[in-house]
């Protein structure tokens, strides 16, 4: 029996590679998805018949509570709210992960007794660690995603000594458990404290960053089912959670290179804490000059002469819930013959890939999306670049202000087509705290209002003539 | 566990971390959320564990941290996998 198990798990693990590498395209993806579950579901039937597995009461309780919730979540969330969704997840992963490796603990306790391997308590210490700070980590990005916590930069004094302290804690008494593994109450100490550990490491960081943290959580989530993994001595779980732990990796380094930040800085808070301090003391020139302002009407017009059309959405879009306006704005263009294509910045929205969700929910076919470099070049051939609640990701002082905080992180080029219209409710700053010098350019219009009123309105100027 | 084992399910660990390199860098950049709530739908793998813990034979503290693991770890896979294939569903070419 142990063998078919062992079988089985290996067929599991080659559906999730599978599956993996089927998301790598948008017309296998759903296969892919398709296989992976299968790869878990089969996981889960021939654990079922594990030689362990003798009372199935609570077993059945646990899967019926669970897809209860778990289904209603994933059907109820709007799209909108899908960055707070996978945060969620990511932190039940992680919860998961911590409590198998305390029931693990207290079993081998109660059967074999205080006398643990090294190899084993290290184990167990470390999925106690990571799950932890996983589960609470998560939690708190999904608050400040939701709004229920602070989405602003929270700094404390003494926050990064505080920090390191906690870190030094739970390894030398993760140590003390490792050389005397019968010591329950320091393993429960080190859960405790990872939970706040996750807390404040999450904390600090702002909504703008969100990106990266959601990214590094995801990798987090994959370690700790891999250490769950090594606890277990289970191959299947020490694949399937490095596969995640290097998606999570990768994810938060594009992130970090759309942000031109290293990762120390975006998990120390560094960039937004500027903000705080309003426009002014966010460095960088300060900008002055004319706005141009522009109603729907004359914008139709100018729409209407034009050929070629790139839009660029941004976290505003997301928030006005704007992207079936923007796609009939796509509608009504094309209809005219005028060519239009969306420009995505990497790190545009709460999460990798949040604009091209949110657009592909609105129906735009997702072969009209383009990622940053490949759409770049194409800017100065542009005859109107529609910025829909976009701010950072288009300032050109990241080109030109050496003095500006986000001097040097890649931006969309609109600037140089011929003329740009920006979409926003007020000449407010971006996430970043940092004025727009774009919007005083001389072929800048700035089209205030509510990104789905303001778009609405604009459709119905261009059905009109 | 063994030093030997431990080196055994490293190995495992470190192969597959490079596999994972390998697939992930060839997914295009629209499809990164449901490569992250795809992903997470595998992480949720961790329910053998809760499963193995909730399914003791007598009735102990194990049993009662994996019952509430394998509720966490369910809502991970369900939710994982049912969000993903809603947002996948989409995707849509002209």
């Amino acid at each position: 029996m142990q063998t078919i198990t062992y079988i089985v798990y290996l067929v599991a693990s080659v559906l999730f590679i599978f599956g993996i590498k089927k998301l790598g395209s948008p017309k296998t993806a759903r296969q892919g998805n398709m296989l992976s579950s299968i790869g878990m579901l089969l996981a889960v039937v021939i654990t079922l018949f594990d030689q362990r597995v003798l009372t199935f009461e609570y077993i059945i309780i646990g899967i019926v509570v669970g897809s209860a919730i778990g289904a209603t979540m994933a059907l109820k969330v709007p799209m909108t709210g899908m960055p707070q969704m996978v945060g969620l997840l990511n932190g039940f992963g992680g919860g998961a992960s911590m409590l198998v490796a305390f029931a693990e603990y207290y079993h081998i306790l109660n059967t074999t007794g205080p006398e643990i391997e090294v190899a084993t308590s290290t184990t167990i210490v470390l999925s106690v660690l990571i799950g932890a700070v996983t589960f609470t980590g998560s939690l708190i990005a999904f608050g400040k995603l939701q709004g229920l916590v602070t989405g602003k930069v929270v700094r404390y004094p003494g926050q990064h000594p505080l920090n390191a302290l906690l870190l030094i804690a739970i390894l030398v008494a993760g140590i003390m458990v490792i050389l005397d593994p019968g010591k329950t109450d320091l393993l429960i100490g080190i859960g405790i404290v990872s939970l706040v550990l996750g807390v404040l490491l999450v904390l600090p960081i702002g909504g703008a960053d969100m990106p990266v943290a959601i990214s590094l959580l995801n990798s987090y989530s994959g370690l700790a089912a891999s250490m769950t993994g090594f606890v277990l001595q289970n191959n299947m779980l020490i694949i399937a959670g490095a596969l995640v732990g290097a998606s999570g990796i990768i994810l938060t380094i594009i992130m970090c290179k759309g942000m031109n930040r290293s990762l120390m800085n975006v998990v120390l808070g560094g960039w937004e804490t500027a903000g705080q301090g309003g426009a002014a003391a966010a460095g960088g020139s300060e900008v002055k000059g004319d706005v141009k302002s522009v109603d729907a009407e004359e914008l139709a017009m100018i729409f209407d002469a034009a050929q070629n059309v790139i839009i660029v959405p941004g976290y505003g879009m997301a928030v006005a819930q704007a992207q079936h306006a923007v796609r009939d704005l796509m509608n009504v263009l094309e209809s005219k013959g005028i060519n239009v294509r969306f420009a995505i910045h990497p790190v545009a929205g709460r999460m990798p890939g949040h604009m091209n969700v949110l657009l592909a929910e609105a129906q735009v076919p997702y072969d009209k999306l383009y990622a940053m470099e490949d759409i770049n070049d194409d800017f100065p051939n542009t005859d109107v670049v529609f910025v829909v609640g976009a701010n950072d990701v288009v300032n050109p002082a990241a080109r030109n202000d050496p003095s500006s905080p986000i001097y040097g992180m890649p931006i969309l080029n609109v600037d140089y087509a011929k003329t740009v219209v920006v979409n926003k409710r007020s000449l407010n700053v971006g996430y970043a705290g940092i004025s727009n010098e774009l919007f005083y350019y001389p072929n800048t219009l700035m089209y205030f209002g509510d990104a789905k009123e303001a778009i609405t309105k604009l459709v119905n100027e261009l059905k009109e003539l | 566990m063994e030093a030997h084992e431990l080196i055994m399910l490293i190995y495992v660990f470190v192969l597959a971390i490079f596999v994972g390199f390998e697939l992930i860098t060839k997914v295009p950049p629209t499809l990164h959320t449901p490569l992250m709530s795809g992903s997470n739908a595998i992480s949720g793998i961790t329910i053998v564990g809760a499963l193995l813990s909730a399914g003791l034979e007598e009735f102990t503290v194990s049993t009662i941290l994996g019952l509430i693991a394998l509720i966490f770890a369910t809502i991970n896979v369900v939710g994982g996998y049912l969000v993903t294939d809603r947002m996948l569903k989409m995707f849509k070419k002209k």
